[in-house]
């Protein structure tokens, strides 16, 4: 059995761990501490702890004064609100002047679950990835989350790191390291491509051994860094398998869709068919339900991969 | 240290800022003129008489910290801080050109002296706050001033950070507004009405002050009194002229953003006496 850990409930215990070790980290929040698992932190140094309230313009303004001030600041909240309600905070005092804020907002996608539209941030990833100087991060595990976490300490700029509600299998090693603008291969293949994001990744993993009882042979990455992405793994990958799949729980505009489709189009036109949300907003429901409503499931992506590859060259 | 404490001399560096001002403004053609003329009494009283700062270390930790949360009148700001040394006078002449240091709005990256990029208003109250936590963790004897706009105060996110700054007892900080009751539609109180203001700073938890924002010794006995609170971050209503100095501009809505032309400059620039020799 492999076992399944919560990008934020990760997220919050490192941040905890790195409190020691950093006397310069500050966290704030905005009332959802228990949410996104700032909580570890708030316990363990109450007096490196800030809670704004419920007020996430502020909440960012502040975190860009204490980078100023010269300690290192994790702001987090829901990400609808840190990357839409405080998107012009975060452009003007935080993105512009490339000031060392971390941003780490839980609850994006659909995977939000009961709670609905109005919470699950579909949108996040293009808000933040349309920024000059923002290092935009989607785990998809916890190791990676831990590693990510770590990595965003001790790198000197703002970055905007997306966590789940739900939990996911455990992909990579304890002892990960997290690089700037690297994908990774997860699983050779020839035929396709199929490039995740977040909980998407685990969705590309479970297609590829569907696809490969059809005899196909799928090459699956982990482009957890959205933001500077790994153009050069993007085109090998398009060269090597011609054609592309792309699965993200966000909206296929702005987001994974978008930057791999912007890659390859100026680098090596490639037909790629993207797995996201379409134009729509979220609703209530389980995980689960919601993902197969949105068509977000190992059976989309491998429906995907195959009209992807027939949309290959000579296909 | 270095600091002013003869008003005459304030003064004087008072009218040298504003002939800066409007010469920058008419040589780039554009700019806020009637906000940077309002607000340069509470800036030169602030970084000549009050703020603490080392001349050889203008990185000095325990540095008094300055946001212009009202970014628009960076001209005021570009000229006080040439004056102090941070950048070399001739640059004033670049306001707004293409590829200057001094951007339409304050811009850190290419600004010595500039501590954050602001000009999007309401924000910089938020980064006062920010930075006075900063200077309390960190045992910083910094205060930290954020000089906002009237108008500004119009935005919700200002009264978020009021919340805040009193919540976190913030004694470090002193906020000043250019109350100069106009803005670029009109006037405040046809646009949006903000009195009571003293008031309602009040009810948000600060000790709140009210002055003549062009008098020096009222300036400088609010900038004492304010360092002098405890436990409660400190307002200063600086009650001002947008367009101070300059008859033609002086309480003007037009003159919100419209750089001055050559009739108006030479107007300017006889009432400042542009052709006196700097005292002191």
């Amino acid at each position: 059995m492999i076992p399944k850990e919560s990008t934020r409930v990760e997220y919050g215990k490192t941040l905890k761990e790195l409190g020691s070790q950093y006397p310069e980290i500050v966290v704030l929040d905005a009332d959802l501490s228990a949410s996104t698992q700032t909580k570890y932190f708030a316990l363990a140094f109450p007096q490196r702890f800030f809670n704004m309230g419920v007020a996430e313009q502020d909440l960012m303004g502040t975190a860009a004064g204490l980078a100023v001030g010269g300690m290192i600041p994790f702001a987090s909240t829901f990400a609808i609100f840190a990357a839409g309600r405080a998107w012009e905070q975060v452009r003007q005092s935080i993105a512009y002047g490339a000031l060392n804020v971390k941003i780490v907002a839980s609850h994006g996608g659909v995977t939000v679950g009961e709670d609905g539209g109005s919470h699950q941030a579909l949108e996040d990833l293009a808000l933040m990835r349309v920024l000059p100087n923002m290092v935009v991060l989607v785990p998809a595990d916890g190791p990676e989350t831990r590693a990510m976490t770590r990595w965003a300490a001790q790198y000197h700029g703002p970055v905007y790191m997306r966590t789940g509600r739900s939990t996911m299998p455990v992909i990579y090693g304890e002892d990960h390291r997290f690089q700037l603008g690297k994908g990774s291969i997860l699983r050779e293949g020839d035929d396709v491509s199929l490039m995740g994001i977040g909980v998407m990744v685990h969705a590309c993993l479970e297609a590829a051994s569907l696809l490969e009882k059809e005899g196909v042979s799928a090459r699956v990455l982990n482009l957890s860094c959205l933001k500077p992405l790994d153009w050069e793994l993007v085109v090998d990958s398009a060269r090597r398998t011609g054609c592309v799949v792309t699965a993200e729980e966000h909206m296929v505009t702005g987001g994974l869709g978008s930057a791999v489709a912007e890659v390859l189009s100026e680098h090596h036109p490639t037909p790629v068919k993207r797995v996201g949300i379409r134009d729509v907003f979220g609703i209530s429901g389980t995980p689960g339900d919601l993902l197969k409503h949105y068509g977000l499931t190992a059976r989309d992506v491998v429906l995907a991969a195959r009209q992807a590859m027939a949309r290959k060259k000579g296909a | 240290m270095n600091q002013v404490h003869d008003l005459a001399q304030l003064q004087e560096i008072a009218r040298q800022v504003r002939i800066d001002i409007i010469d920058m403004l008419h040589r780039a053609g554009s700019g806020h003129t009637g906000g940077s003329l309002s607000a340069t009494d509470i800036m030169v009283a602030l970084f000549f008489g009050k703020m603490r700062r080392r001349e050889d270390d203008p990185c000095w930790p325990h540095r008094d910290r300055f946001i212009l949360s009202k970014g628009h009148c960076a001209p005021a700001l570009y000229a006080v801080l040439s004056r102090l040394g941070h950048f070399p006078r001739e640059e004033l002449q670049q306001l707004r050109r293409f590829g200057s240091m001094l951007q339409g709005h304050p811009d850190s990256s290419c600004t010595p002296g500039v501590e954050i990029p602001t000009g999007s208003l309401g924000q910089g109250l938020s980064i006062g706050n920010g930075l006075a936590l900063a200077s309390r963790l960190r045992g910083l004897e910094s205060r930290i001033y954020v000089l906002l706009g009237d108008g500004e105060v119009q935005e919700g996110m200002v009264w978020e950070a009021a919340m805040t700054a009193a919540h976190y007892g913030l004694d470090n900080l002193t906020a000043i507004i250019d109350r100069n009751r106009l803005q670029i539609d009109g006037r405040t109180q046809e646009v949006m009405s903000l009195e009571p203001l003293a008031q309602k700073w009040q009810a948000f938890g600060w000790h709140a002050m009210e002055v003549d924002g062009h008098s020096m010794p009222e300036l400088l006995a609010a900038f004492d009194a304010g360092s002098q609170i405890q436990g409660k971050p400190a307002m200063i209503i600086a009650h001002t002229t947008k367009g101070k100095g300059v008859s033609l501009f002086e309480d003007k809505v037009k003159y919100h953003g419209v750089a001055p032309n050559k009739e108006e400059y030479d107007q300017a620039m006889k009432e400042l006496g542009a052709d006196r020799p700097a005292r002191g």
